[in-house]
C-alpha cells in the first residue's frame, strides 16, 4: 500500500476545502464516495482483510468517511451561501426607479365641486334632479314668475332659438319641473350647465349652477338661513361668517343675496372682495306664491326655501383660481392641479 | 343711479358716517356698488380770475397771466391751454398746493418766464377722467375762494345697484325717504308751490284711449333764454350723477328726473304743429330721435304726436325736431305718467334705454306729475327766465294704478319668517314705509303709497316687514325634516363611477361649451340636424353640438400645441338634435386619446397608442354594467372607414362610436398624430343588473387550445358568435390568445388561436367526452365558416 487512509483522507480533505463550486464539489464526492470511489474501493476491499482485522480496519475507514462527509457538507453550505449571496447581489435594482404605470387623470375642478356639494345636501336627503338645457320660455319664465317684458328679463341675457325656445338662464326651471311632477315633502338639488348672453373677463358664456329648494307645511325663512349658513360652513370647511341681504328674484319673496366674510382675506379687505371684506356667493328666499299658483301648490298650506349658486364661483373661491375663462379653455396644465 | 351724498343729506341727514350710511342701505336692500370721493386729494387751489395775457417770449403755445386770486398782488402764471383768456375764472393752484398723486406746486421758472402757480383743469383735480382745457369757472365764481369749499367737493359720490323692484329708489327723494324710514327721522317732501302763471296760452292735448296714457300734464312757458348759464351746484350735481351739462332746460328736466324720478321732456313750441295727441304710432310710422338715430315705428309703441307726426317716443326719448335748440324761444314742458305694462319692452324692442324709459318701466309715482312740473317750471323761470302758462292736465283716474289695501295675517308672518312679532313692531315698520294701516281681526290691511309698485299681494308686505326688521335680526334654525329613509337603487351605475374610471386609466375630464362653430360641427357631424342659436355671441359659438367630439377636439389642438404629445380627455354632457317636430336632448358621454399607449418612462418603449387600447377603456366601462356589447366595422363621416366601430348592444340597438379621426380631418384640424375618439349615449352605461349568484362546480375545468385558419376578412366576433350559437353549457369561456398571418400560412388567411374552457357543472368530463365535444366544434366551424385546422 503506497498510500496511507490517512494521506487519502488529508488529501480528500485539501481537495473538498479548494472546492469553488457545487459542480467540483460533487466530483470530489464521486471521487471518494461514488461506486468506483477510493473510500467506497477500501471498503470492498476490507474483504481480503483477516476477519480479525476487518471490523478495525473498517472502523477506521468510516471514521475517515465521516470526517470526509462533515467536510464536504460544511463546504457545501458555504458554497451555497455564497451563491445566494452572489444571486442576490446580482438581482439587485434600483428601487428609486419610478414605477411601471399608465396615468391617472382627473375629474374637472366643476365636478369636483359639484360632487362637494350635491354629497353635502344629499347627506341630509336631498335627491339629485337634472333638466333640460334647451327650456321653453314658460318653464325659465313665465311659471318663475317673469313675464315676457319684464325688467328681470333683461339681466338674464338669454339665448334663443326662437321666441319660445332659450338655452337655460338659469337652473331655477328644474324646480318648476320637479314641482309638476311631484308633491311636497321635496327636498331637490338641481345641478348644471346655463348659459348666459355675456362674454368678458368675469362672464363666460356657459356655467354651472346649482339650486336648491325644499317645500313642506312648515319651511321658514329661518331654515332657509339655517341650510344656508350651514351649507356655506361645510362647503369651506370654515366658520366663516355669512349675511343675508334683501334682494330681489322675480320667482322668490323675501329674497334675498348671501355674501360671505372673503375667504382670501379674512374679511379684512382685498382685491377679491373689492376691499369690502364680505363676496356675494348666492342668492335665495322663499318660493313666491305666483311660483306655488303655477305649479298649483296651494302656498297657503305650503311654503318653500330655494337658493340658487354658482358653481365656478365656488369653485374659485375654493381653491384660489382667479380666472373664470381657464375652466373652459381645458388646459391640461390647469386641470391637472386638481388632480 | 349714482348721486352725491352731500345732495343726499340736505334733507335727511342720519348721524351716521359715510361708511355706515352705505352699510344701511345695502343691508336695507339697496346695494351700493361703489364709493368714490367727488375729487381726489388736493389743496391749495382757488378760484383765480385772469386779468392779463400776453404771449411767452419763448414759446409759442404758453401764454403769461396775470390772474387775481384775492389778494393784493395778481400772481404771474404761465398756461399751456388753449381756453385760457382775459376775463376766465378757473382753478389756481398756488404755490405750495399738493394736486392728486402728491404733486407739489412750487415757484419756477417755465422758459425764462417765472410761474407763481398753475391753472387747472377738471383733470388735473381729479374731478374727471378727462378734460380739453382749464375748468372754467362762472364769471361770479368769487376769486380768492378755496376751489374745494366753492365747489363743494367735499362730497361722496355714492352708486346703488337697485334691484327692478325697487323703482321708487330711482331718484334722490326716493332714497331720501329710505334713509329716513331706516333711521326713524320725520321728513316728508317739501311741498312745490304753483307757479304764477303769466299767460293763458294752451296747446290742446288729448289722448286717444286713456288706458294708454292715465295722465299727462303739459304747459307753455314763453320768452326762455335758453343762453342762460345753467348754476354751478346744478351743474355739479348733475355732474356726480353722470350727467353733462347741456343747458339750462335739458339740465333742469335731468335735475328733475334724478331729484323725483320722474322723466320730463321740453319741446320748443315752435316747432309742434298744432295740438298733441297721446297715440299708438302708426305701422311703419318713423321718428328721428334726439340722439341722431332714426326708428321705424310699429303700430304697438306710444308716440307724442303733433297733427304732423310723432315728436316723441312716449317714455322714452324726444324728436330731433322739436328738440329745443339754441334758438328756442317758448317750450311746450311735458310731464306724464305711463303705466310699466305700457312701456315694458318697448325701448328695448327699438334698440334704446334711456333714464326716461328705465323709470317708467318700472314704475314711476303716478301721483308726482304735478308737483314736478311746478318745480321744473319754478326752476326754469328763475334760470331761464320766461313766463308760464297754465297747466293742461289729462287724467283718467280708472286707469291710474291702483293700490288696493292687501292684508297681512298674523300668522303668516312665523310662517314664512320663522318669528313671532309684536303687533305694534309690525305696525311700527308699515307706518314708517308710508302705509296706511288697519288693524282686522287676524292681521292687518295695508294700504301702500303710490310709488311702490311691488306691494300687491301679502308675500310683498311680508318682504319689507322682514327687511326693514333686518334679515340678520330674523332667527336661523337647522332644516328639521322628515328622515324617511330612501332606497339606494343598486341597478343604477352613476356616471361618477364611469368618469372615475376613465380618470384611473388616464383620462382627464373637460368641460367644453355646449355651442360651437358651426363649420366645426358641419366637418365633424354633416350628417345631423343643428339647431342654431338666434343670437349667438359669436360666429365660434352658434350652434349646439350634436356631438361633444367638436368641443374635445379643439380642446386637444389647443394642449399639442401647447407642447402636449400626450392627451387623453372625456366629457360627458348633453349633444342637441333636431328631430322632425322636436328637439333631442341626450346625455352623452365622449373620450378622445392622442399619443403614446403610457406616459413616457424608463421602462417601456414608446409605443403610440392604438385602437385596442382606447377599445379597453370602454370594454372596461362596460364591465362595469355588464352589458353585452357588440363592435361592428361601420363608417362615419368623421372617422378612418378602416378603423371604425359602430357599438350597439346584442339586439341592436346603437350606443355609440369608436374609431380613428379621419385622416383628412386630422389634417384639417393640424393634428400629427392618429386620433382616437369614442363617443357614448349615456343611458346605455348608467344601468346594470343587480348581481345573481350562481353555483360554483366542483369538478376540474379543462383548457383545449385550437389554431384555426381562416379567412383574412373573418371579424374574430363572427367565429365567437358562432361557437357561442352552438350552446354547448360545458364551454364556459372561449379567449383569442394569437393572431396570426404571413409566412406559413396561405395567403388571404390568418390563424387564430382559441384557448377553449371546459368543465361541466355536474360531473368530471372524460378525456373521450372532451375530444367528442372539440371535434364536434371544429366540424361546425369547418362547415359554416369554412375553418381548418392549422398544421
Amino acid at each position: 500500500m503506497s498510500v496511507t487512509r490517512e494521506e487519502i483522507l488529508a488529501e480528500a480533505l485539501v481537495l473538498v476545502s479548494g472546492a469553488q463550486d457545487l459542480n467540483e464539489l460533487d466530483q470530489i464526492r464521486v471521487r471518494y464516495l461514488g461506486k468506483k470511489g477510493e473510500f467506497t474501493q477500501q471498503m470492498k476491499a476490507l474483504g481480503k482483510l483477516d476477519a480479525e482485522q476487518r471490523p478495525i480496519v473498517g472502523a477506521a475507514i468510516n471514521h475517515s468517511k465521516e470526517q470526509f462527509q462533515t467536510a464536504l457538507e460544511l463546504r457545501k453550505e458555504a458554497l451555497q451561501s455564497a451563491q445566494l449571496a452572489e444571486r442576490l447581489n446580482q438581482e439587485k435594482i434600483d428601487v428609486s426607479l419610478p414605477g411601471r404605470c399608465q396615468s391617472v387623470g382627473g375629474i374637472h375642478p366643476v365636478t369636483i365641486t359639484l360632487r362637494r356639494i350635491t354629497e353635502i345636501f344629499k347627506g341630509v336627503g336631498f335627491t339629485v334632479v337634472e333638466g333640460p338645457e334647451i327650456e321653453d320660455d314658460y318653464h325659465n319664465f313665465e311659471a318663475l314668475n317673469i313675464p315676457e317684458h319684464h325688467p328681470a328679463r333683461a339681466m338674464h341675457d338669454t339665448f334663443y332659438f326662437d321666441p319660445h325656445t332659450v338655452l337655460r338662464t338659469h337652473t331655477s326651471p328644474v324646480q318648476v319641473r320637479v314641482m309638476e311632477e311631484g308633491a311636497p315633502p321635496l327636498k331637490v338639488i338641481a345641478p348644471g350647465r346655463v348659459y348666459r348672453c355675456d362674454s368678458d373677463i368675469t362672464h363666460t358664456p356657459m356655467f354651472h349652477q346649482v339650486e336648491g329648494f325644499v317645500v313642506d307645511t312648515d319651511v321658514s325663512f329661518a331654515d332657509l338661513k339655517g341650510v344656508v349658513f350651514e351649507f356655506l360652513r361645510a362647503f369651506f370647511e370654515k366658520d366663516i361668517q355669512v349675511r343675508f341681504r334683501p334682494s330681489y328674484f322675480p320667482f322668490t319673496e323675501p329674497s334675498a343675496e348671501v355674501d360671505i366674510e372673503c375667504v382670501m382675506c379674512d374679511g379684512i379687505g382685498c382685491r377679491v372682495c373689492s376691499h369690502t371684506g364680505w363676496l356675494e356667493v348666492m342668492g335665495c328666499g322663499m318660493i313666491h306664491p305666483a311660483v306655488f299658483k303655477s305649479v298649483e301648490i296651494d302656498s297657503d298650506q305650503f311654503t318653500g326655501l330655494a337658493f340658487g349658486m354658482g358653481v365656478e364661483r365656488l369653485a374659485m373661491l375654493r381653491y384660489g383660481i382667479n380666472d373664470l375663462r381657464l375652466f373652459f379653455e381645458n388646459d391640461l396644465k390647469f386641470l391637472e392641479q386638481f388632480n | 343711479m349714482r348721486f352725491s351724498e352731500v345732495w343726499l343729506r340736505e334733507q335727511v341727514n342720519p348721524d351716521l358716517t359715510t361708511e355706515a350710511l352705505v352699510e344701511q342701505l345695502t343691508m336695507a336692500g339697496l346695494e351700493v356698488d361703489s364709493v368714490t370721493p367727488a375729487a381726489a386729494d388736493f389743496s391749495g387751489v382757488v378760484v383765480g380770475k385772469v386779468i392779463a395775457l400776453e404771449p411767452h417770449s419763448n414759446a409759442d403755445k404758453l401764454k403769461v397771466c396775470s390772474v387775481d386770486v384775492g389778494v393784493d398782488e395778481p400772481l404771474q402764471i404761465v398756461c399751456g391751454a388753449n381756453n385760457v383768456g382775459i376775463g376766465l375764472c378757473v382753478p389756481a393752484a398756488l404755490v405750495g398746493a399738493i394736486l392728486p398723486g402728491g404733486f407739489k406746486i412750487k415757484k419756477s421758472k417755465l422758459r425764462g418766464e417765472l410761474s407763481l402757480g398753475m391753472l387747472c383743469s377738471e383733470q388735473e383735480l381729479g374731478i374727471a377722467e378727462t378734460a380739453e382745457g382749464l375748468m372754467v369757472l362762472p364769471s361770479d365764481a368769487p376769486v380768492g375762494t378755496d376751489i374745494r369749499d366753492y365747489l363743494a367737493l367735499d362730497d361722496t359720490l355714492i352708486e346703488l345697484d337697485l334691484t327692478p323692484n325697487r323703482a321708487d329708489c330711482l331718484s334722490i327723494e326716493g332714497v331720501r325717504r329710505e334713509v329716513a324710514l331706516l333711521n326713524k327721522l320725520d321728513w316728508q317732501p317739501v311741498e312745490q308751490e304753483a307757479v304764477v302763471v303769466e299767460h293763458d296760452e294752451t296747446l290742446g292735448v288729448s289722448v286717444n284711449d286713456p288706458a294708454l296714457c292715465s295722465r299727462y300734464l303739459g304747459r307753455l312757458i314763453k320768452g326762455v333764454n335758453v343762453g342762460a348759464q345753467t348754476p354751478l351746484w346744478m351743474q355739479e350735481r348733475l355732474r356726480r350723477s353722470g350727467h353733462r351739462s347741456l343747458g339750462p332746460l335739458v339740465d333742469i328736466t335731468n335735475y328733475i328726473l334724478l331729484e323725483l324720478g320722474q322723466p320730463l321732456h321740453a319741446f320748443d313750441a315752435a316747432q309742434l304743429s298744432g295740438d298733441i295727441v297721446i297715440r299708438y304710432a302708426n305701422q311703419d310710422e318713423e321718428i328721428a330721435l334726439l340722439n341722431d338715430q332714426s326708428v321705424t315705428l310699429s303700430d304697438d309703441v306710444l308716440v307724442i304726436a303733433d297733427q304732423k307726426g310723432p315728436v316723441a317716443l312716449a317714455g322714452v326719448m324726444g324728436g330731433k325736431d322739436s328738440a329745443v335748440s339754441d334758438d328756442t324761444v317758448d317750450i311746450f314742458l311735458e310731464c306724464a305718467f305711463f303705466t310699466p305694462e305700457m312701456m315694458m319692452g318697448k325701448a328695448r324692442d327699438l334698440g334704446l334705454h334711456t333714464d326716461s324709459s328705465h323709470r317708467f318701466e318700472r314704475g314711476v309715482d303716478p301721483f308726482i306729475q304735478r308737483r314736478a312740473i311746478e318745480r321744473a317750471s319754478q326752476m326754469i323761470i328763475d334760470i331761464a327766465g320766461g313766463c308760464a302758462g297754465p297747466i293742461t292736465e289729462i287724467v283718467d283716474e280708472m286707469f291710474l294704478p291702483k293700490r288696493p289695501p292687501v292684508l297681512l295675517r298674523e300668522e303668516r308672518i312665523a310662517k314664512v319668517l320663522g318669528v313671532t312679532m309684536v303687533p305694534e313692531t309690525v305696525e311700527d315698520v308699515f307706518h314708517r314705509l308710508g302705509m296706511t294701516v288697519e288693524r282686522q281681526e287676524n292681521g292687518w290691511l295695508m294700504t301702500p303709497p303710490g310709488f311702490r309698485f311691488d306691494i300687491a299681494i301679502e308675500a310683498d308686505l311680508i318682504e319689507e316687514l322682514g327687511r326693514i326688521y333686518g334679515y340678520n335680526n330674523l332667527p336661523q334654525q337647522s332644516l328639521l325634516m322628515h328622515a324617511q329613509l330612501s332606497s339606494v337603487p343598486e341597478a343604477i351605475l352613476g356616471v361618477d363611477r364611469i368618469k372615475d374610471l376613465l380618470v384611473d386609466r388616464g383620462y382627464q375630464e373637460a368641460i367644453t361649451y355646449s355651442f360651437v362653430d358651426a363649420a366645426d360641427q358641419q366637418a365633424v357631424a354633416p350628417d345631423e340636424t343643428v339647431i342654431a342659436l338666434k343670437n349667438p355671441i359669436s360666429s365660434e359659438l352658434s350652434v349646439m353640438r350634436t356631438t361633444i367630439w367638436c368641443g374635445l377636439l379643439n380642446a386637444a389642438y389647443r394642449n399639442v400645441s401647447r407642447q402636449h404629445s400626450r392627451v387623453r380627455l372625456f366629457e360627458g354632457g348633453l349633444c342637441f338634435k333636431s328631430g322632425d317636430s322636436d328637439i333631442s336632448q341626450e346625455n352623452m358621454l365622449a373620450g378622445l386619446v392622442l399619443g403614446s399607449q403610457l406616459p413616457e418612462q424608463w421602462s417601456e418603449g414608446s409605443k403610440k397608442v392604438d385602437f385596442y387600447d382606447v377599445k379597453a377603456d370602454l370594454e372596461a366601462i362596460f364591465s362595469l354594467n355588464g352589458l353585452a356589447v357588440e363592435f361592428v366595422a361601420q363608417e362615419h363621416p368623421a372617422l378612418h372607414p378602416g378603423q371604425t366601430a359602430a357599438i350597439q348592444t346584442n339586439t341592436g340597438e346603437h350606443i355609440g362610436w369608436l374609431g380613428v379621426l379621419h385622416p383628412t380631418l386630422e389634417k384639417q384640424y393640424g393634428f400629427d398624430t392618429s386620433v382616437f375618439l369614442f363617443e357614448l349615449k349615456q343611458k346605455f352605461v348608467l344601468n346594470r343588473e343587480v348581481p345573481k349568484f350562481a353555483p360554483l362546480s366542483k369538478f376540474p375545468s379543462v383548457r383545449r387550445d385550437l389554431a384555426l385558419i381562416v379567412d383574412e376578412n373573418m371579424p374574430v366576433s363572427q367565429i365567437l358568435a358562432e361557437i357561442n350559437s352552438f350552446d354547448e353549457e360545458a364551454i364556459r369561456e372561449v379567449i383569442v390568445f394569437d393572431i396570426y398571418s404571413g409566412e406559413g400560412v396561405e395567403v388571404g388567411k390568418k390563424s387564430i388561436g382559441l384557448g377553449f374552457f371546459i368543465q361541466n357543472l355536474t360531473q368530471t368530463m372524460t378525456d373521450t367526452e372532451i375530444d367528442g365535444l372539440m371535434a364536434l366544434v371544429l366540424s361546425q366551424l369547418a362547415l359554416n365558416l369554412n375553418a381548418k385546422l392549422r398544421d
